[in-house]
């Protein structure tokens, strides 16, 4: 196989050059900042399924959750005990409605993930309770999701990257593509603050930066931020033991809208901090912190669990998701240009994602069948190509 | 409040004296007491280290509430301290 | 406007978060340049750690009492003259936990009550100005056993003495570096504690760099030396012994400290094998500088110095519109430049005219004062670089030493995850070995994690200045109208 490119050491990009180079290419993997600092340091380290209607995406993300089981033991036995945990940890996740109307579109939501096979579990209310005591008694309807999981995402990515040393990729920091080298209508590298790298293949894996990346290379994509923030509590008491959303949480991930939507998604971490999120707007790379949103997050909360009123909020994040308009992952060549391939917008689902983007883009690269139909994901399909009519602003 | 008041808390259950005015991290030190958190991971003992609410080494849960920085908090009359220690989550398997 | 206007109608309104010297002369220049003032501390009293005190501020203090302040009859005037006009609003107890930038200029949220309640009171301010005066805390390096009950910063046993009248122990040392240790020292003896010895680890070739290198450039600076002085009699009085080049390297015991062991140190502020010497305390008290306090300035989007302080210019302007800086979040240069620059920041906050007569004295006053603070970095400063790699002080460290106290990720830990990861990244490595991810946010230990894995980038940014309930939070005002 031939000598890639990948460009973005965040997890998808950490994921495909690894993949690659356990199919034996040679990669060199670019990030203009430091790995694993941006989208996937600033996330919940979800790994669902629970919020996936029945189609390709549903199809990628029971794919991917189906390797993280062993990626996470084949990562933590190469890796040895004294690289950080990757807490993976497959708690099952809980979707709650809390109010009458919002618990008949949940139950039905579920019905259709059963008929595709789904482990979707309706829970009454005193069900609910034993799963999650603290939860509100006001909830009108629950479902259970044993297949969801959770990662800590930066150790994940970190532990990638540093399988993929092993398998001899070259991970860059601080190296920025500025422009592709291209020749006889295919890509042959790219040229980067630090000189030129060669390459046949160059994969675009700079997760909300990919359309400016794209375009910088003479191939722009509809990829846009969506700015989520997140709220953490001092350690607390372990009680909540799933991934606890609202039933809105789905209504706002396959939301357009670009004004601020919230729900709730409610988990513990490995340290015994609570996460609590979520939020999703359209406002560019602005990195400035809102209060409003922040509240707003914390009003749904409560809502989910009412005990949670005196928790210690000691810190807040915010990111930005790789956002496409119809909301699936873009994975595969780029018709427009021979030679290069996208793996990015997967929105706030990458960190859980990664796997199968990287196993499906080393077989497509390597001219194999994936394990996965990846039509559905091409680049070129219907209104992704062309520049964003965002402006591309950067934090 | 006259500067000779005297408040008193439990500390633990335990009541424990102190001057109107003081901190909860005055009054325990006047008490003639160094430590009174315990950590999550070493069970370790702790008490005041910055004195001025930055590095959070002293919290106490006071009346129900976790985190209360004891070098911040005035303590008053009646007042239910409770030596905190919050266990981290089991060891994931 | 805020819901809490006052004053006529198209008077500029200036917020000043700190109640200590700097935010204090903020607030009276402020006022009487003819701003709408209104003063946020999120303590039960004016007068910030400087002033720090037990009684109200129109109690009398008792005489054992004043023997723990300087400068006692400044902080009076300045106190009345800020709650006595009738343009300043003074709020107590309010931590301001939030500070958005929007396009039209600062936003503050602020919880009002008890540290740490729930169901504080929100405020929001939407001000025209913001001074932002909220001073530094100490900074102390790690070393082995600093995280025992019993050891605390230098600034911890001036609070407690001067707010609860308690003294952290009956035996103490009092160790680190910078003149800020004489003072800790002195009241200290004055609440009753046998003090053992004050250890500078600077060695005596940089104090007299820093401090004897052309006197008469501090000539404008009488009031610090006679401070100083003051203390070196002090001293005297108590018999307590000063050495120099010398630091506390460990501390010992079972649940609480039990002794320490000082070492000589070299110009790096590496120990000399074979000097240590252990000695028997019941507390320890070892601060080597102060980190300022940049949680609000960094979410204003202020420029930061090299030296991690706020930067200003000379009308105490920070790189962001509508925010000003004054005191020690700007630089380490004690009370009389900070309440020159407060001065300085209030009166330009306000909209004062810059040549006034009053503008040109404190100007002068700030430039004599940071020759202070010029030459106490030159003399007291933490060393940045060794003979090996690092600075000498982190040979103190050993692979068990505690370097982020919340998370106890000790140093061999940290330099593990680095190495394994093969990230120096503060982003990446707070992440996957949690040094900086506890419940004070790194304020201890960023510094040091930083130095131990030699790279550079610091991480100071604080969206959530103070810990916040999230009821309280839900409950946060949104847009001030």
């Amino acid at each position: 196989m031939s000598d890639v490119v990948v460009i973005g050491a965040g997890i998808i990009g950490a994921a495909c050059a690894r993949a690659l180079a356990v199919s034996g290419a040679r990669v060199t993997l670019l990030d203009r900042g430091s790995p694993a600092t941006a989208t996937s340091a600033h996330g919940e380290g979800n790994i669902l399924v629970s919020d996936k209607g029945p189609g390709p995406e549903l199809d990628l993300a029971r794919y991917a959750a189906s390797l993280w089981p062993g990626l996470s033991e084949e990562l933590a036995d190469e890796l040895g005990p004294a690289f950080p945990a990757l807490e993976y940890e497959r708690k099952g996740g809980l979707v709650a409605a809390t109010t009458l109307t919002g618990a008949e579109p949940l139950l039905a939501f579920a019905r259709t993930q059963r008929a595709a096979g789904l482990d979707a579990r309706p829970v009454g209310a005193d069900a609910a309770l034993v799963l999650e005591p603290d939860l509100s008694p006001d909830v009108t309807a629950a479902v259970h999701y044993p297949e969801d999981a959770q990662v800590q995402p930066v150790a994940a990515a970190e532990a990638l990257l540093a399988s993929a040393r092993r398998r001899g990729v070259d991970v860059r920091g601080g190296t920025e593509v500025v422009g592709a080298v291209t020749s006889g209508g295919r890509i042959r590298g790219v040229r980067t603050t630090t000189g030129t790298v060669e390459a046949d293949t160059v994969v675009v894996a700079a997760g909300p930066w990919s359309g400016a990346v794209g375009q910088r290379l003479g191939a722009p994509l509809s990829v846009l931020p969506r700015r989520g923030m997140v709220l953490v509590t001092t350690r607390m008491p372990h009680r909540i033991r799933h991934k606890v959303y609202d039933g809105d949480y789905f209504g706002a991930t396959q939301s357009a809208d670009a004004a601020l939507q919230t729900s709730a998604v409610v988990e513990s971490t490995a340290a015994g901090t609570v996460l609590i999120g979520s939020s999703r707007e359209q406002v560019g790379f602005d990195v400035r912190l809102r209060v409003d949103v922040l509240a707003a997050i914390a009003r749904r909360a409560l809502r989910l669990f009412p005990t949670l009123t005196d928790a210690s909020i000691m810190r807040s994040y915010l990111g930005f998701r790789p956002y496409v308009p119809d909301h699936l992952p873009v994975i595969g060549a780029d018709d427009r240009l021979a030679g290069l391939w996208f793996a990015t917008g997967h929105e706030g689902a990458g960190i859980g994602l990664a796997p199968a983007t990287g196993e499906i883009v080393a077989a497509l690269v390597g001219g194999r069948v994936p394990a996965l139909d990846a039509h559905p994901f091409r680049p070129g399909r219907p209104g992704l190509l062309g520049a964003s009519g965002e402006d591309h602003r950067e934090p | 409040m006259s500067r000779d008041d005297r408040v008193t808390i439990t500390v633990d259950g335990v009541p424990v004296g102190g001057r109107a005015g003081q901190s909860i991290a005055g009054v325990l030190i006047g008490a003639g007491e160094q430590a009174w958190r315990t950590t999550s991971f070493a069970s370790a003992a702790r008490g005041v280290f910055c004195g001025i609410g930055v590095c959070f080494d002293c919290v106490v849960e006071v009346n129900g509430l976790a985190d209360v920085r004891a070098c911040l908090r005035r303590a008053r009359d009646g007042d239910v301290v409770v030596r905190q220690h919050i266990a981290p989550p089991e060891v994931i398997p | 406007m805020t819901p809490h206007s006052i004053g006529r109608p198209g008077r500029r309104h200036v917020v000043v978060v700190g109640a200590g010297p700097a935010g204090l002369s903020a607030a009276r220049a402020a006022a009487e340049a003819g701003a709408r003032v209104t003063v946020l501390d999120a303590s039960h009293a004016t007068g910030g750690q400087y002033w720090r005190h037990a009684a109200g501020p129109h109690e009398q203090l008792t005489d054992e009492e004043l023997r723990l302040q300087h400068g006692w009859d400044t902080y009076c005037v300045l106190d009345a003259a800020v709650r006595s006009h009738p343009a300043v609003e003074l709020v107590t107890r309010a931590q301001v936990w939030a500070a958005e930038r929007h396009d039209d200029g600062p936003r503050l949220h602020v919880l009002v009550g008890e540290p740490d309640d729930a169901g504080r009171v929100p405020l929001t301010f939407s001000p025209d100005a913001v001074v932002l005066a909220t001073g530094a805390h100490d900074r102390t390096l790690p070393f082995p056993g600093w995280e025992l009950p019993g050891v605390t910063t230098a600034g911890a046993a001036q609070a407690l003495a001067k707010a609860d009248g308690v003294a952290v122990g009956s035996r103490v040392l009092v160790a680190g570096a910078g003149p800020f240790l004489l003072p800790v020292a002195a009241t200290l003896a004055a609440v009753g504690a046998t003090v053992l010895g004050v250890h500078e680890a600077s060695r005596a070739g940089a104090l007299a760099r820093g401090w004897l290198d052309r006197p008469w450039r501090l000539a404008g600076t009488s009031g610090k030396l006679l401070e100083l002085a003051g203390y070196a009699a002090g001293h005297v009085r108590h018999r307590i012994p000063y050495r120099v080049g010398e630091a506390v390297v460990a501390a010992h015991g079972h649940g609480r400290v039990e002794a320490v062991t000082i070492s000589r140190l070299d110009p790096t502020w590496a120990p000399i094998a074979g000097t240590e010497r252990v000695v028997e305390v019941d507390a320890v008290c070892v601060s080597h500088g102060f980190t300022p306090r940049l949680e609000l300035a960094v979410a204003l989007g202020t420029a930061i110095t090299t030296e991690r302080f706020v930067d200003v210019d000379v009308r105490q302007r920070t790189s962001s519109p509508h925010v000003w800086a004054a005191g020690e979040t700007t630089g380490i240069a004690g009370v009389d430049a900070a309440l020159a620059e407060g001065w300085l920041a209030g009166h330009d906050a306000a909209g004062g005219a810059p040549d006034e007569r009053r503008a040109r004295t404190a100007v002068r006053r700030r430039a004599a004062t940071h020759e202070v603070a010029r030459r106490m970095a030159a003399a007291h400063g933490i060393p940045v670089q060794g003979a090996g790699s690092g600075p000498g002080w982190l040979r103190w460290l050993t692979d068990d030493t505690v370097v982020c106290r919340c998370e106890e990720v000790t140093a061999g830990r940290l330099r593990d995850t680095a190495a394994v990861t093969c990230s120096t990244d503060p982003v990446s490595v707070k992440l996957t070995s949690r040094a900086g991810l506890g419940i004070c946010q790194g304020r201890m230990c960023s510094a040091a994690v930083t130095a131990i894995l030699g790279a550079p980038g610091a991480l100071e940014s604080r969206p959530v200045a103070a810990p916040v309930r999230l009821g309280d939070l839900a409950r946060a005002a949104g847009p001030s109208a």
